[in-house]
């Protein structure tokens, strides 16, 4: 009854949303070729899955989005150690950091292309530097958050530098830095679809751009839906994670009580 | 010379405007197997005379010797518990007190029954699956105590261990610590500002005052192994420790009319 009930406050304003776009086609404000119905959507996805083969270009993106994602995660995190271990290195490399991550991944796009050619590695690389920055960020202030006491114990037991990065700093940080990889994950998802806008065959943005090159704005909305339905179901099982790594790292008790 | 020497060591800590003296000329010698006790109220500078013993810190000038040998670093032959237990969350009871042995040349089943051993010896041995979070703030220290034990340390140090438990539980502690430095006449040095906890515990109790932190008195607690923190004689110590916190310090100010 409570999970029927949290299911229903949650989907609220969905139904009032659909209603109101119903309400919104029924009264003919638009044309009605360039706005579709909720029912004209429903059977665009419904085509979408049955006779344009949607689950494989979910496993497209899915494919550009975890190898960008990745790399990213990896080459972020051991950065952010040493960054944040070294303090001097972190001041020194700082300055540029902040010069290109306010940068839209997006703009580097024609350079990308040029460097890279046309594929799948113009959106692996756009998912790369969305990615990227949260995580570097994330993980160099949780390094330095870590609890001195920590460090102090790894070199009261003679514990060398690179095993306290690995065994004691990394544990200490991950919590923060596993909401690196949360807020990551939200960003990246976002430049995938327009990472995959140029020179793709397959993927959900390159339905995007084949909806709209045929003007079907219904298969327009049925895409846009599933790209939120993934997006949503991305952050629910990075939450889920989340709260396991914390649950794990004896921080659950709190979170819950409050 | 003594085991553990402290000679003439002054240190200062920065602040907005120059620098504040936190210890002045602090010298004190320390013998193989003493219980230490530094006492004292917050700001005297405890804390930070430990830390330059555990070589968490340098002294600005003075020398402190172990073993004849100047203290450089912290070293896995002194170890320190702390306030807050250090322990890492993340890790099993048993792995927190393996912490020290990993990288040691030691067969891991050996480690596992040295570990077994010390969390048996402080009453924690079916808590070995257990996290730290899953433990009470006593339950805890004692894990730190097994985990120190584990290494075989020459010296323990101590930093108001028992400063976040409630009394009775602290009371425990105290009576299993000064069991454990007896049995393996460890050399220990405890920061505390509990003038009874100093007294329970201390061969020799180091008075510290503050602004800047000094020595103001060392009072050796002759009252044998086996304590009754009711017994006249224990009485008689907390009243002479007492008394000397009591002493008037001299009036300075000034006074203008």
């Amino acid at each position: 009854m409570k999970v029927l009930k949290k299911i229903f406050k949650s989907s609220l304003i969905f139904i009032i949303v659909i209603v109101i776009w119903q309400l919104n086609w029924n009264a003919g404000i638009y044309n009605r070729s360039l706005f579709p119905s909720p029912l004209q959507t429903v059977k665009a996805l419904w085509y979408e899955i049955t006779q344009d083969n949607l689950y494989l270009h979910i496993g497209a993106s899915m494919s550009r989005y975890l190898t960008g994602y990745i790399i990213a995660a990896v080459l972020a995190v051991f950065l952010g150690l040493i960054f944040g271990y070294y303090t001097k290195s972190w001041e020194f490399v700082n300055p540029l950091v902040q010069f290109i991550r306010p940068i839209s991944p997006i703009a580097w796009m024609p350079f990308i292309v040029l460097w890279f050619g046309i594929g799948d590695i113009p959106a692996d690389v756009v998912i790369f530097i969305a990615a990227f920055f949260p995580i570097l960020l994330s993980t160099v202030s949780a390094v330095r958050n870590v609890d001195r006491v920590y460090l102090r114990v790894a070199s009261n037991f003679d514990i060398s530098t690179g095993k306290t990065l690995m065994k004691i700093i990394f544990p200490a940080a991950f919590p923060q830095i596993m909401n690196g990889f949360h807020m990551a994950c939200g960003t990246a998802w976002i430049f995938l679809v327009a990472g995959e806008m140029i020179g793709t065959q397959s993927g959900l943005g390159y339905l995007i751009i084949d909806a709209r090159n045929n003007l079907r704005t219904d298969i327009l909305a049925a895409v846009i839906i599933v790209i939120g339905l993934i997006g949503l179901g991305i952050d629910a099982l990075m939450k889920y994670l989340e709260n396991l790594v914390k649950e794990k790292w004896g921080f659950g008790i709190l979170e819950k009580s409050r | 010379m003594s085991y553990i020497t402290v000679k003439d060591v002054n240190k200062y800590y920065p602040t907005d405007n120059g620098k504040r003296q936190v210890l002045k000329d602090v010298s004190l010698d320390i013998e193989k197997g003493e219980f230490i006790c530094l006492l004292g109220a917050s700001g005297c500078g405890k804390t930070t005379l430990l830390n330059l013993v555990a070589g968490f810190e340098k002294p600005d000038s003075g020398e402190i010797l172990i073993d004849g040998n100047k203290v450089t670093g912290p070293q896995k032959k002194y170890i320190t518990i702390f306030q807050n237990y250090g322990l890492l969350p993340w890790r099993t009871v048993e792995k927190n007190v393996l912490l020290g042995l990993e990288d040691e040349k030691i067969p891991v089943k050996e480690q596992k029954e040295r570990a077994d051993k010390y969390l048996r010896m402080v009453g924690l041995g079916q808590y070995k699956k257990y996290r730290p979070g899953q433990l009470s703030g006593g339950m805890q220290q004692r894990v730190a105590i097994a985990r120190a034990l584990c290494v075989e340390p020459e010296i323990i140090f101590m930093d108001e261990p028992f400063g976040a438990l409630d009394a009775i539980t602290r009371m425990k502690l105290q009576d299993d610590i000064l069991k454990l430095s007896l049995e393996g006449n460890r050399t220990v040095i405890f920061v505390t500002h509990d003038i009874e906890e100093a007294v329970f515990l201390a061969d020799r109790i180091v008075i510290l005052e503050p602004n800047p932190g000094r020595i103001k008195q060392i009072i050796k607690v002759d009252i044998g192994t086996h304590r009754d923190r009711t017994r006249d004689d224990f009485l008689a110590v907390r009243d002479k420790v007492m008394t000397c916190f009591e002493e008037k310090q001299p009036d300075v100010t000034e006074y203008y009319i």
